[in-house]
């Protein structure tokens, strides 16, 4: 036991009726607002940056200096927008967090504007949730019953207005430029930066945009204050994270743990891969960040681990793949979801997913070539780098990170004439021993 | 954006690209337009811009017709002010606008990577067999729209089938199957973590923002979400105490 699980987002998501306001309250929850209020905004600021609290959703970048970037006394209004719109593959942890917890996220929604002077806050949620939907718009409605969203918040002076806003399917408006223009009511493409958000965002005004688990530690760094989430994590990537366990491992699940966790440490302690089964590939953090291998089962999970050996801690979102798993099938349908999710707007990723594809359906039904690979390398290197956004430079990783470990196998697909692997052993109603 | 085509029919049986006379093709009815400008007064007040509640008008136009039919993009043009090519533009770029219509019940199957390899595919294959569909196709009793769908962040919970965006765990072929099944008869069996399922038209309205008064039907959470949480309690482990107030704080 080389760490301890330290619940605090996860904490109360098993109590009674969890997602209503009188449960959350009965757990210190909404104390934190009353603290917050009675400081400063600045003083809130510098409370979060000296906390470390990088981003959750992916990018790792420090939410203080963020919130910093809003220019203040511009007279524009400022906005904070909340993206829930979880939809990288394997990510499953804002999901249960706004079902069982939602008051979580609604306290630190208030609480983050107040910081950055914002009157209007937004969450954007993924319209494929819809229970989640309910106890999002119900949450908001309990918080404004209670005096906590409105004019005057519990007599202090401070304004806020919460719209949850739903979207209707479409993965890149978990980009945060595409997600404006979608709450603006446009197409969701991405935006030419700069202007960056926190200087031109919504309606051309400041605007922070933070992941749900991210404002969601807000109000338990006001409770604890920084020195108590620095005594959990790395030194430059302090604190607790929900990390989401899946696929072919024995206990899948959200675990929430300090950053720096090692996947070794986390299977040890959920019982490992599926009975009579070995691990075989995984993803750090969503099929956006490169493949790891057996090899990786010691680095560091914090968002300087996985850099360090040639991939990135993006959502902590932990798929777990055993040795029945043929890796051409699994980049193929990643691919297949990259061209699928990409929104047109640039010509590396709109075309160079879409031949992803065509090149990918070749190696899998047996007409494949050496040269394919090749190909498949060389697509990398004119996406990689030069799209729009994230999209393209995530549909690579699976595709280049698969290469560099398992050439091997994609050699067999085009020897072998077609996919050596029987789907059926790798299904979990196939049995341990299919 | 869509894999509509998949199945070698055309993409669109009524297209809101088809000009002006489309919206006559199938006319919301006064009643319809009416609950529309209503309901959609409320949305529009909820943005600091009119135009920012184009979304949730479209589901208000779902909630109808259960599509988004050409008449729903000509009452939404004119609601914000907007021409129906600007509507038409978004609502065909988001796939849980239905470009016809569908069943009472969508059925996703998770076919995205982790999904698929733990069963989703060979889920999704069994439910096209058994319903006698292709994928975005609709049982001929019109209850039953088949899609595949990707992650729907419950990977933890694999291969997850979603009905009316409601949750169903954890499936097999078999299951799936039997709930389709339901489905068809008329007898609609509990999400795993969700409310009693609505139907398409129903789910549409709240996903406009209008809730149905279901928030307290179902678990806070299922069992995986609380894996972390009750592995802690059984290793007798916890985040570190808060041991002393903040500076300036009672």
């Amino acid at each position: 036991m080389s760490f301890n699980l330290t619940p605090v987002l996860t904490a109360n998501w098993g109590t009674d009726d969890s997602w209503t306001r009188a449960a959350y309250e009965r757990t210190g929850g909404y104390d934190a607002l009353r603290s917050a209020l009675a400081m400063a905004p600045d003083a809130l600021i510098q409370l979060v940056k000296d906390s470390g609290l990088r981003g959750r959703g992916g990018a790792g970048f420090p939410t203080g200096m963020k919130w910093g970037f809003i220019p203040q006394g511009d007279g524009k209004p400022h906005y904070l927008v909340v993206n829930a719109d979880e939809s990288e593959p394997g990510t499953c942890k804002d999901i249960p967090m706004m079902m069982a917890s939602p008051h979580t996220l609604i306290e630190g929604v208030i609480i983050s504007a107040y910081a950055i002077r914002a009157n209007h806050a937004f969450i954007y949620v993924r319209g494929e949730v819809l229970h989640v939907v309910r106890r999002l718009l119900n949450a908001v409605e309990e918080a404004r019953v209670a005096g906590y969203i409105g004019a005057n918040v519990l007599g202090y002076g401070f304004d806020i207005d919460i719209t949850v806003h739903i979207g209707a399917g479409a993965y890149i408006c978990g980009e945060e430029t595409a997600l404006l223009e979608s709450l603006e009511g446009f197409r969701g493409q991405p935006r030419l930066r700069p202007p960056f958000p926190a200087v031109e965002g919504l309606y051309a005004c400041p605007t922070v945009i933070n992941n749900v688990e991210t404002i969601s530690s807000v109000p338990a760094i006001v409770r604890g204050g920084a020195p108590w989430f620095r005594s959990m994590g790395t030194e430059k990537s302090p604190g607790f994270k929900i990390f989401s366990l899946s696929g072919h491992v024995a206990r899948p699940g959200q675990y929430e743990a300090p950053l720096g966790i090692t996947l070794r440490e986390l299977l040890d302690a959920t019982g490992g891969m599926r009975e009579g089964h070995e691990l075989k590939f995984w993803t750090p953090g969503g099929s956006s960040t490169p493949l790891f291998t057996a090899e990786h089962l010691d680095v560091p999970l914090d968002f300087e681990g996985p850099p360090a050996h040639g991939s990135m801690l993006g959502t902590t979102a932990l798929q777990i793949f055993d040795e029945t798993t043929c890796v051409v099938r699994a980049v193929k349908r990643w691919s297949e979801f990259y061209a699928h999710e990409s929104c047109g707007k640039c010509t590396p990723c709109r075309e160079g997913t879409f031949w992803y594809v065509q090149i990918f359906e070749r190696l899998e039904n047996g007409t494949g070539t050496e040269e394919d690979v090749e190909t498949l390398l060389d697509l990398s290197d004119n996406i990689l780098g030069r799209a729009f956004c994230a999209l393209g430079d995530g549909a690579t990783s699976p595709v280049t990170s698969s290469i560099q470990y398992f050439r091997d196998e994609y050699v067999a697909h085009y020897e072998q004439g077609g996919c050596p692997f029987d789907p059926v052993a790798s299904t979990v109603f196939a049995g341990a021993n299919a | 954006m869509s894999n509509e085509a998949e199945n070698g029919l055309p993409m669109v049986t009524l297209d809101p690209r088809l000009g002006p006379g489309a919206a006559s093709a199938d006319p919301l009815s006064d009643d319809a337009k009416s609950r529309i400008r209503e309901l959609g007064a409320t949305v529009i007040a909820r943005y600091p811009r009119a135009r920012s509640a184009l979304m949730p008008l479209l589901y208000l136009v779902q909630a109808e017709q259960g599509y988004v039919s050409p008449d729903g993009i000509k009452l939404v043009a004119e609601m914000l002010e907007l021409t129906t090519a600007e509507v038409a533009a978004v609502s065909t770029f988001y796939t849980m606008y239905k470009r016809r219509p569908c069943g009472d019940y969508t059925v996703g199957v998770c076919t995205n990577t982790l999904c698929a390899v733990l069963g989703g595919d060979a889920i999704f294959e069994s439910l096209k067999e058994h319903l006698g569909v292709a994928n975005n196709g609709t049982t001929p009793d019109g209850k039953v729209t088949l899609e595949h769908i990707e992650c729907n962040a419950a990977c933890d919970y694999a291969p997850v089938m979603m009905v009316n965006w409601e949750f169903f765990d954890n499936q097999t072929p078999e299951s799936a199957k039997e709930l389709v099944d339901q489905l068809r008869a008329g007898t609609p069996p509990a999400p795993t973590r969700g409310a009693t399922l609505r139907t398409h038209v129903e789910t549409s309205r709240i996903l406009a923002g209008f809730p149905d008064g279901a928030v307290g039907e179902g678990p806070s959470a299922g069992p995986a979400s609380l894996a972390g949480v009750e592995l802690a309690k059984q290793r007798h482990e916890q985040a570190p105490a808060i041991v002393h107030q903040r500076e300036g704080e009672q």
